[in-house]
């Protein structure tokens, strides 16, 4: 029973709170670096560290942090995680992905998933189930990231991860442009939408038909 | 001088608006304009942050962390004459100096305009974790190409926040209408905030060129 509550914890992230199409949290870096599936999981990764890693800190002195002041103090142990990662892919990715990424490695800081993460599950859990939460809602939001940015460089550029799917495919390239990003937004949580409405008219349906 | 202002201003409303075109800050864009006078509410606050947000950043990166003579820190460590604290203390400095200024707008705020202060309510305390601030700060020392000086970066960061303001005044005007409207369930709320953002970004790029 404890190990379902576990695995509960780390996939409830992935579905049920999605922070990208349930949450609709941390939009503007999701929109801003999907221009390419490479540039989302780098994105995703990156994000997902720090908000393990913040999640497991402020977990464990979440005893010691006055509510008063919480705020700051999840913002200043983000922050050095942010600054970490950022130092990390410097020295270790390519340079033309970080020059893609640009400020919006810095700005993991002010990203709405970390913080709400931290204010509503850390600062009240052990660190265990925190890990395991920012693993699941990381993964979540890596896999929505990927999601976006293969339709935007599927259309758009008429590439999969810099591969030519097609020579006679004519690039829309409004599609890799701000526009796009908010249109396919937009119409992808439309479509999550239909099937979350679908689905519970077929269980009224199901539910009527029982009585 | 004034025609380089003007044209930054200009800039950074219209052809590279921080919403439409920079996607930064679009939480708040989405969050507060249902209705136009929170709106410029929100946008009204939100530029008062950055413009002294952009202003005391701007000292930071230049006297505490870039390297050199000027360094402040360095008068009391002189190792960091050489190597300078930019790479390390960078973001946390600038959400330090963020976090601070906002809990200073809303002391000010509440003392001052008590009824501006209510109807802004719980997104006041959020233009913290507003990237929008902390981006503006970021493109105007870090990443910008060039070295702007004080009265630029300023200026940037107020034209910002114009920007974003008109930004808002628009989408909430939109959404007030499309309250009326008979849209598709599905659709409802947030993905059609967002479709009509994405045309609005394509109205938007009939500025880009106009500046070089």
């Amino acid at each position: 029973m404890a190990e379902q509550g576990k695995l509960r914890e780390f996939t409830k992230g992935i579905f049920e709170y999605n922070p990208m199409f349930v949450l609709v949290l941390g939009i503007c870096p999701s929109l801003a670096v999907t221009t390419s599936v490479k540039n989302g999981m780098a994105m995703g990764g990156a994000a997902t560290f720090v908000l393990i890693c913040s999640n497991f800190i402020i977990s464990i002195v979440r005893s010691y942090i006055p509510r008063e002041i919480r705020i700051p103090c999840f913002i200043v142990i983000i922050a050095a995680f942010v600054t970490m990662v950022e130092l990390v892919m410097k020295a270790y990715l390519p340079e033309e992905l970080n020059a893609s990424l640009g400020i919006f490695i810095p700005l993991i800081v002010v990203n709405c998933i970390i913080m709400y993460r931290a204010e509503s599950f850390a600062y009240k859990n052990k660190p265990l189930d925190s890990v395991l939460d920012g693993a699941g809602l990381g993964l979540g939001w890596t896999l929505s990231l990927c999601l976006i940015s293969g339709i935007r460089e599927l259309l758009g550029a008429g590439t999969i991860f810099g591969l030519k799917i097609s020579e006679s495919y004519e690039p829309a390239s409004v599609m890799i442009m701000a526009p796009g990003a908010f249109i396919v937004l937009g119409l992808l949580l439309g479509f999550f939408n239909w099937q979350k409405l679908r689905k519970s008219e077929k269980a009224m349906k199901a539910h009527i038909q029982n009585d | 001088m004034i025609k380089e202002l003007a044209l930054i201003i200009v800039s950074v409303v219209f052809v590279n608006n921080f919403v439409l075109s920079k996607f930064l800050g679009l939480c708040p864009f989405l969050g507060v304009s249902q209705k136009t006078s929170s709106a410029l509410g929100m946008g009204v606050a939100v530029t008062f942050v950055m413009t002294i947000a952009s202003a005391i950043t701007w000292i930071v990166y230049n006297y505490i962390l870039l390297p050199g003579d000027a360094n402040i820190v360095a008068m009391v460590f002189p190792s960091i004459r050489e190597s300078g604290l930019i790479e390390v203390l960078k973001t946390i400095s600038y959400i330090l100096v963020i976090a601070t200024l906002v809990q200073l707008v809303e002391m000010m705020l509440r003392k001052m305009m008590p009824a501006l202060y209510e109807s802004l309510g719980i997104y006041l305390p959020l233009i913290t974790t507003n990237c929008a601030v902390l981006g503006v700060a970021l493109l105007n020392t870090t990443d910008s190409p060039t070295h702007l000086g004080f009265l630029q970066a300023t200026v940037q960061g107020f034209g910002a926040g114009i920007g974003f303001t008109v930004a808002m005044l628009l989408m909430s005007g939109i959404r007030e209408r499309l309250a009326l409207v008979n849209i598709p369930q599905s659709l409802r709320g947030v993905p059609i905030a967002f479709i009509c953002t994405g045309l609005m970004a394509l109205a938007f790029f009939g500025f880009s060129g106009m500046v070089q």
